[in-house]
């Protein structure tokens, strides 16, 4: 066993992975070789033809082979219809011990993941996280290789470490041409961004992409481009447009809720950072989206404009964009219909590279330049270490996504939650699994206060500004506290020794394990 | 026990959803009620009351004035009710549909033998009566003076319009007689008059007209029916900086013309008069409660 700078005990060595333990969220120095990609030249002559019949003539024209990796993204949500029949047609072929690495596991029903898993197509699983029933079934110890979970910016980092490499790319395009440009902003099933497929186009072995949505050449506009596609299938659905544009909350009315996003943007007010051509993320949860309303309120009070809004994109952003209130949004992902048609139709709406995100190791990164970072969470400890993977039960409920990027990005981030929900606290005294380092979080905004982190980089600043309001401060122990007297101490959640899921931070250390739960 | 000074806002929390008896104490309202009455169903009556006993004994929210609505004067639950309220100690009992004096006295009894026997200090627990019937309105008088517990009193529009069989409108002129005469009750008893709720927690806007009557009258707070309503009635109670400037300009008018022994005292040309002086005051004195700063104040 080792021990890392959490204070989490990790195996040496789980199957043939190696751990390196985190150390902490600076430490880890930038890789001197060159990139690593799987992306071969590739000849094309006048007449060549990408297009294939079927989604089975392409696979089979990729040379995709047991025991390879395959990739797709995650922009079509829970609407997402291509992983589906992608998996359905190698099942087909009889490929087996397939690694499967989509930017996110989206929750897909009818076929299911595990399906593919207790058939043997799949056999290993790396994405942002795993969740509903494909969750359910990695904690039972259905999977014999632990779950790699890696954050929205460690997997571009990944892959060009040469960690996760990719063998075929399975791109899904709202709309394509028959050369494999591409793009998600327009067609009936658009999902906006595709910001995470880039790097999965550029690195890939083979890439095909598939679209319901075939157009004239040369497809206008192109997001991504017929120089890194292989292959071209068009397909009669890609994806339920109902259940693509769902990913955005919508304006709660949760009084708690709007009462923890008021705070926060009072909290935003306060800090001298709130000035003109400042920068924020406030994601698209229900805090986060009444956030970036009393946000807008705030800037129109005090007549700031931002410089840019990042990362997960929703119409409350565009509003802001359309009122004057921001100059620029780069969108690594579009959260419903008008997000995804705004980089269509508006010349400061970008569609941003993930890794241009949220990759720590790259030359570039928006989060480098971020002030403000708004973050839910399901559990914080005393330490302000946040659990965004692992409920109250030990069960999965939702992805890594691009938190501890944002966090350790951000120069203000701040974790939104309540501090009981229903008879479960949210402030604990040790999270059931540690995804972002206590370190990297600047402020944990409650129903009952906000308790700054003493350990951040940026404390002294913050409570200096803080103190001349009225806001009520409150130590985390003090929320930790308050939760426990309001719900009793849980019972601590039994584990068995074997690892399901490994939890890396951005610089591909390990931050945490996922053990299997005792049933 | 502690006493808010302020009794702004009121907000009912139901004596059965322990999540939202939790929730209640987080918002910004000076008083929370737990409710055994309406909010309980008839087989829920035992749940609640052990409920909310335990959550104000054990759960209680700081710096909240905490009442407890017990079920009707004539209801079966009545007795039990206040045997568990008075042992729970909140800072006040609601009593609920008020009518005659007597009412009152009766409770008062009940809960000082219930003190006593309970070794609890006598007398500690305050009483809000809702008055919410016509011979409620026109006995307010009798009913804000019959017990010392008494600290305020509320009006209920819904049942009182219901027993004037009139209709119950945004504007609000059925209730306005009884606005001012429950109002003018708790002034000659020197308590706190708290105002009907604004029932439709969508219009926002009608709230804010509903308030402008309010505080019009001169109400010191108003009963919530759902949390998004308490920020926007506590700022309505709330004197704003230039209510709170110009009452600082008064106070350091007065003491100007104190201090230069000067028998009139004017201000922009207009003489301060007594009544000026002691709106300066009230003013002043709600600023400091709702926890405002206030610089160069005039003590």
């Amino acid at each position: 066993m080792i021990v890392n700078s959490l204070g989490r005990e990790l195996p040496e060595k789980i199957g043939d992975y190696i751990v390196r333990p985190y150390m902490g969220p600076a430490t880890t120095p930038a890789l001197t070789a060159p990139v690593v990609t799987r992306r071969t030249a590739g000849h094309r002559v006048p007449g060549d033809i990408k297009l294939k019949a079927s989604l089975k003539d392409a696979v089979i024209a990729s040379g995709l082979k047991d025991g390879m990796t395959i990739s797709f993204h995650h922009c079509f949500r829970e609407g997402d219809r291509v992983i589906g029949q992608v998996l359905t047609v190698i099942r087909e072929l009889g490929i087996k011990s397939l690694r499967f690495a989509p930017s996110a596991v989206v929750n897909i029903k009818n076929p299911s993941i595990v399906d593919f898993v207790r058939d043997g197509t799949i056999d290993r699983i790396e994405a942002s996280g795993i969740r509903g029933q494909l969750g359910d079934a990695v904690l039972d110890g259905e999977m014999e290789k632990p779950v790699i979970l890696r954050t929205h910016g460690a997997r571009p980092r990944a892959i060009e470490a040469g960690e996760l490499q990719i063998d075929v790319a399975f791109i899904g395009a709202s709309a394509a041409d028959d050369y494999g440009n591409c793009t998600g902003q327009i067609g009936p099933n658009a999902c906006g961004s595709m910001g995470y497929s880039f790097v999965d186009a550029h690195n890939a072995g083979c890439v095909i992409v598939i679209t319901d949505n075939l157009v004239e050449y040369p497809c206008i506009p192109v997001s991504i481009s017929q120089q890194y596609v292989d292959f071209v299938v068009k397909v009669d659905t890609i994806g339920d447009p109902a259940k693509i544009g769902a990913g955005a909350a919508r304006l709660t009315k949760n009084p708690r809720d709007l009462m923890i996003a008021e705070r926060t943007v009072d909290l935003i007010a306060a800090s001298r950072r709130f000035k003109e051509g400042f920068s924020f993320q406030t994601g698209a949860g229900a805090i986060s989206i009444a956030s970036t309303k009393y946000l807008a309120d705030r800037m129109r009070e005090r007549g700031v404009k931002a410089s840019f809004a990042l990362g997960g994109v929703p119409a409350a952003i565009i509003d802001m964009y359309d009122e004057g209130l921001v100059r620029v949004v780069e969108c690594s992902q579009s959260f419903d219909a008008v997000a995804a048609q705004a980089i269509f139709s508006r010349p400061g709406v970008l569609e941003i590279d993930n890794a241009d995100y949220a990759n720590a190791y790259s030359k570039g990164g928006f989060l480098n330049r971020e002030d403000f970072g708004v973050l839910g969470a399901l559990e914080v400890d005393t330490d302000f270490n946040v659990n965004i993977l692992t409920g109250s039960s030990g069960e999965m409920m939702g992805g890594l996504g691009g938190g501890p990027d944002v966090a350790g990005g951000a120069q203000i981030s701040i974790v939104t939650l309540p501090v009981v929900r229903g008879r479960t606290p949210s402030i604990v005294k040790k999270v059931f699994t540690l995804c972002t380092p206590g370190e990297t979080i600047a402020a944990v905004v409650t129903e009952a206060g906000i308790a700054l982190n003493p350990k951040h980089k940026n404390y002294q600043e913050l409570r200096e500004d803080l103190e001349q309001t009225s806001l009520k401060l409150i130590t985390i122990q003090e929320l930790q506290h308050l939760a426990e007297s309001m719900t009793g101490v849980p019972k601590p959640i039994e584990t068995t020794g074997k690892v399901a899921c490994i939890v890396e931070y951005r610089d591909g250390t390990v931050i945490d394990v996922i053990r299997e739960v005792k049933k | 026990m502690a006493k808010s000074e302020l009794m702004r806002t009121s907000l009912y929390a139901g004596g059965t959803s322990p999540i939202k008896m939790i929730q209640a104490g987080f918002y910004n309202e000076d008083c929370l009620v737990y409710d055994l009455e309406d909010s309980v169903s008839a087989g829920e009556k035992d749940a609640a009351r052990f409920l909310v006993y335990n959550a104000v004994k054990y759960q209680r929210p700081e710096n909240k004035y905490i009442l407890i609505r017990v079920n009707g004067i004539y209801s079966e639950y009545l007795d039990e009710d206040l045997e568990a309220a008075v042992r729970a100690q909140p800072d006040a009992i609601r009593i609920p549909k008020v009518e005659y004096a007597e009412e009152v006295k009766r409770i008062d009894k009940r809960m000082t033998e219930i003190e006593r026997k309970a070794g609890l200090p006598v007398g500690q627990i305050q009483i809000w009566c809702n008055i919410e019937s016509y011979q409620g309105v026109l006995n307010a008088r009798e009913i804000a003076t019959a017990s010392p517990r008494v600290a305020a009193m509320a009006l209920g529009a819904e049942d009182f319009t219901a027993s004037m069989t009139a209709q119950r409108t945004k504007p609000g002129w059925e209730i306005f007689y009884a606005r001012n005469a429950v109002l003018m009750a708790c002034r000659e008893a020197g308590i706190s008059a708290q105002d009907a709720v604004f029932s439709d927690i969508n219009d926002s806007e009608g709230l804010q007209t509903d308030l402008q009557m309010t505080r019009t009258l001169g109400f010191d707070g108003k009963t919530c029916v759902h949390p998004r309503q308490i920020d926007t009635v506590n700022a309505c109670f709330t004197p704003s900086q230039k209510e709170i400037r110009n009452a600082q300009r008064v106070l350091e008018a007065l003491e100007e013309a104190a201090k230069n022994h000067t028998g009139v005292c004017t201000l922009d040309g207009g003489m301060v008069d007594k009544p000026m002086e002691l709106r300066a005051r009230c003013t002043l004195a709600k600023a400091e409660a709702a926890g405002i700063k206030m610089g160069g104040q005039t003590k």
